[in-house]
């Protein structure tokens, strides 16, 4: 038995090095060549597709497919690169549980949808490995545009940008791009520094300058770029952690489930990651799902989920929940934090309320419980952070905390688009995100190159 | 229990499940193993007349073609007759028989087209005790090309006057194999009765090329960059073996001559089709080579059970029950009207016979009603076609409803007629008989 499995607290080294490796392996090994022949023999190639108007990027899923069986992935990859520049990525992350694959003919008909999301990443893999690039630039336009954030949303605004023959600019916080990519999402849906490579895939196309270490209101204000920019797309994702609202919630070793995910994301040695013998996971939604699955993966001896509401209320899928209890995560339901219970400043238990539907309002019903717990992971949502856009001169206009964009992405300054998780009414998804920058861009497009515009 | 015990021109075996003349029957090891395995028969793989051995060629022999899992569905090849010594084969054919009294064997034979060769074949071959011989007019490569098997089954004339030599020159029956290769398939069928045949088998192979490289632009089975054509087999070639059995069974010419059907059979349900087509017994290869020898244990059974669960006490209440129902197009009912109809319930969706429709056919399904994603048979529209059906991944989803006479044809705004009537009286036949007045 590796030595510290059972250690008391938060520490590395739970796990040998072998099941490390294991634990953190490709969650859906890629389909070989012949797997990928006969999984896509099953698609019906059914007319006005489900599975297409399921995509929030509309991917002709039946035609590339079909590419697939006839023994084409470069034309597939194509078809799917079409519409989807991050197809990708999004092959690997997309719950296409509850997209295309919810959808498909025979999940209605025998409950085995079409493992799209397999055959999308067969295909764009074989073009990805040859490092096939179907996009010539068209010729230069001239004119300049500031992407702020290389994540999803950027990274697909700024290539169809860059085929548009306009020369792209991506302001980025970190120090790597691809966003939510590079430093949220589990590490076993994207391995071997996939999403690098899709980043390196899609700025191969040129014309896209990546500057790292940028932060907007930081560095540079958005009123800079609308001076210096013909056009500015706004791609800066969610930046903000809700609090739990509980007493003690500063104690050492609460700790935001986004950050400990990104950590793991950039850890070169996994075993050296410290994690909890007793973990709580608060929250409800994917982050809270790749929190606590990934702390059972570094070797957390008792992983427990708790989320205020009821299992149908939960924003993970059925899969990514399914996923969770596989690994030995236990998710209970109605229950929320009252209180984080510390000795000498660190957590050691987590007390908690039930919770009740009374009509529509939910509330603690007064009777409570408290889990052992070394490291408590706060995964309740996300919040967009409006303070970095002060010092833009003008105010954009928000909608619910979000910034307010309308169909084709123009936010209420002019020249400025915003797309992502940072506007207001998408569903926080990657390939949401990419559509939403691909679409802004078409948009943006149109404005640079219509008649009397700048 | 059925019984499946078959008398094939005198010729008994415990079951119709006979090998054809093919590799697997090309020796005692691979034949014993058959009758081991169950095989009724065996057509052991053709001999030709003493000499130098048969050359093959030592790169592929076998092409093919497969669905999306590697299922084989078609098999070609350039392999010709037996390549051993003939008087090994001789040894070991009267070896088998003789330890396998009850199992048939038949010996199929292809010497060049003078009677003095067949003259000199048939007497070693009836010294074996086997039960038959097979007359290979079929072989469509290589020997073909020296004056022997599809060469000679291409010329009505000339299987006459072979088949017209066996008779003359052995006791044992003689069954003429046909080959597919040719317009007409009565027309050596009605030269082989001519000629005295007890009966014919058939299909041979089909000429085909299964494929070509598209670097070396080479067909394939690809020999040294080159290619030539095979013969065609297995379940691919099945509808086409079937029509051919049944012209022949329902060809007044040839009425009542046996027929071994061979073509693609690889179920107990393809045996009992062809049987029920006229065909007396069946004769496998493909499948056997496909899967080995097992298989026939599932034809056995299957057959047995379905006889059985049906009523049909032996081989002789299926066989030929098919062939009245086969005609000409000008004598079917043009007063028979089916429309298609669709089960909402068993219906996934898919929209693959709208599309087929709309695309290709009549426009008389929908794709939407009322804004909901909707599939339903405008009858108005549909002509009865039955493409939506084929096309349909779910069984049974999608029927033809024959609309009973009297019903209003909404597509022609008339009743349908309870009357039988077809294209020889039809109206718009300029050759159409006049009707009794």
């Amino acid at each position: 038995m590796p030595e510290g499995q059972f250690r008391e607290g938060i520490a590395g080294g739970r796990l040998s090095a072998d099941q490390y490796a294991d634990n953190f392996s490709d969650l859906h090994p890629p389909l070989d060549h012949h797997e990928a022949l006969v999984e896509s023999d099953r698609c019906y190639f059914c007319y006005d597709a489900p599975c297409m108007n399921a995509c929030p990027t509309s991917i002709d899923i039946p035609l590339f497919i079909r590419q697939i069986s006839t023994g084409n992935p470069i034309g597939s990859a194509k078809t799917i690169f079409d519409q989807n520049i991050l197809g990708g990525m999004c092959a690997r992350v997309c719950p296409t549980e509850t997209l295309c694959e919810e959808v498909c003919v025979r999940e209605v008909a025998e409950g085995k949808p079409v493992q799209i999301g397999r055959l999308q990443r067969y295909a764009t893999d074989v073009a990805m490995g040859e490092n096939k690039q179907f996009y010539p630039r068209a010729e230069p336009t001239g004119k300049t545009v500031a992407v702020v954030g290389a994540g999803p949303a950027g990274l697909a605004a700024a290539h169809r940008l860059a085929r548009h023959g306009h020369d792209v600019t991506i302001l980025e916080a970190r120090a790597k791009a691809g966003g939510l990519n590079e430093y949220g999402i589990a590490a076993y849906k994207s391995v071997d520094d996939f999403a690098q490579a899709e980043v390196d895939y899609v700025t191969a196309i040129g014309g896209i300058d990546i500057q790292n270490g940028k932060a907007l209101g930081r560095d540079y204000q958005l009123s800079d770029l609308i001076r210096n920019y013909d056009a500015v797309f706004l791609g800066m994702g969610l930046g903000g952690v809700n609090a739990l609202r509980a007493d003690g919630e500063e104690a050492d070793g609460v700790i935001n489930a986004v950050e400990f995910i990104a950590e793991l994301r950039q850890a070169s040695d996994l075993s050296g990651l410290p994690v909890g013998r007793r973990v709580v996971v608060i929250g409800g939604g994917m982050t809270a799902i790749d929190a606590a699955v990934q702390s059972k993966l570094l070797g957390a001896e008792e992983v427990t989920i708790c989320y205020r509401r009821g299992q149908e209320h939960m924003n993970a899928s059925e899969f990514e929940q399914d996923l969770a209890a596989a690994n030995g995560v236990s998710i209970r339901h109605w229950l929320q934090p009252k209180r984080v219970i510390a000795e000498d400043g660190k957590v050691t238990a987590v007390e908690l309320e039930y919770t009740a539907l009374n009509g529509d309002r939910l509330a603690g019903t007064g009777e409570t419980l408290t889990l052992v717990a070394d490291q408590v992971f706060k995964a309740i949502g996300q919040s967009f952070v409006p303070a970095a856009l002060n010092g833009s001169g003008a105010s954009i206009d928000l909608e619910a905390g979000r910034i307010k964009v309308d169909a084709e992405g123009r936010t209420s300054l002019d020249r400025v688009w915003a797309g992502g998780d940072c506007i207001f009414g998408g569903d926080d998804l990657t390939v949401s995100a990419v559509a939403q920058g691909r679409d802004a861009a078409e948009s943006i497009n149109r404005a640079l190159t219509s008649n009397g515009r700048a | 229990m059925a019984d499946i015990r078959n008398n094939f021109v005198g010729i008994k075996s415990p079951n119709p499940f006979w090998l054809a003349s093919a590799p697997p029957t090309d020796k005692a090891y691979n034949v014993i193993r058959a009758f081991k395995a169950g095989w009724g028969g065996v057509v052991w793989k053709t001999l030709g007349e003493e000499g130098p051995p048969v050359v093959n060629v030592n790169g592929p022999r076998y092409g093919a073609i497969w669905g999306a899992d590697r299922r084989l569905l078609g098999l070609n090849n350039i392999e010709l007759i037996t390549d051993r010594d003939l008087q090994v084969n001789l040894r070991e054919i009267k070896q088998v028989k003789k330890d396998w009294p009850d199992r048939a064997i038949v010996v199929s034979l292809m010497v060049p087209c003078v009677e003095e060769a067949w003259k000199a074949i048939l007497p070693v071959v009836e010294e074996t005790e086997a039960d038959g011989i097979e007359l290979n007019f079929g072989c469509p490569h290589g020997m073909s090309e020296r004056g022997m098997g599809a060469a000679v089954g291409q010329v009505p004339e000339y299987i006459e006057m072979v088949v017209r030599w066996c008779k003359q020159n052995t006791r044992m029956p003689v069954i003429t194999k046909l080959t597919p290769n040719i317009t007409d398939v009565r027309k050596p069928a009605r030269a082989a009765h001519a000629g005295g045949t007890d009966a014919v088998s058939l299909i041979n192979t089909i000429n085909s090329i299964t494929g070509v490289d598209l670097d070396s632009f080479a067909p394939q089975p690809t020999i040294d960059g080159k290619g030539s054509h095979g013969g065609y087999c297995g379940p691919a070639v099945k509808p086409i073996a079937m029509n051919m059995v049944a012209e022949i069974a329902r060809d007044p010419e040839t009425q009542g001559l046996p027929i071994s059907g061979i073509g693609g059979i690889t179920t107990w349900r393809d045996a009992a089709e062809f049987m029920a087509l006229g065909a007396g017994n069946v004769q496998v290869c493909t499948a056997a080579m496909t899967y080995g020898f097992k298989i026939v244990q599932e034809m056995i059974a299957g057959l047995e059970n379905w006889m059985d669960e049906k009523g049909h006490a032996s081989l002789d209440d299926i066989i030929g029950r098919a062939t009245p129902n086969v005609t000409d197009w000008q004598y079917l009912n043009l007063n028979y009207v089916a429309k298609a109809r669709i089960d909402q319930d068993a219906c996934i969706k898919c929209g693959r016979c709208h599309i087929a429709c709309e695309d290709t056919s009549h426009q008389a399904i929908t794709s939407m009603v009322d804004g909901v994603r909707h599939f339903e048979v405008i009858e108005a529209e549909c002509v009865g076609c039955n493409l939506c059906v084929n096309v349909c991944p779910v069984e049974n989803c999608i029927t033809m409803e024959p609309l009973a006479a009297g019903v209003m044809d909404q597509r022609t705004g008339r009743p349908v007629s309870p009357i039988y009537a077809n294209w020889t009286t039809h109206p718009n036949n300029p050759m159409a008989k006049v009707a009794a007045e």
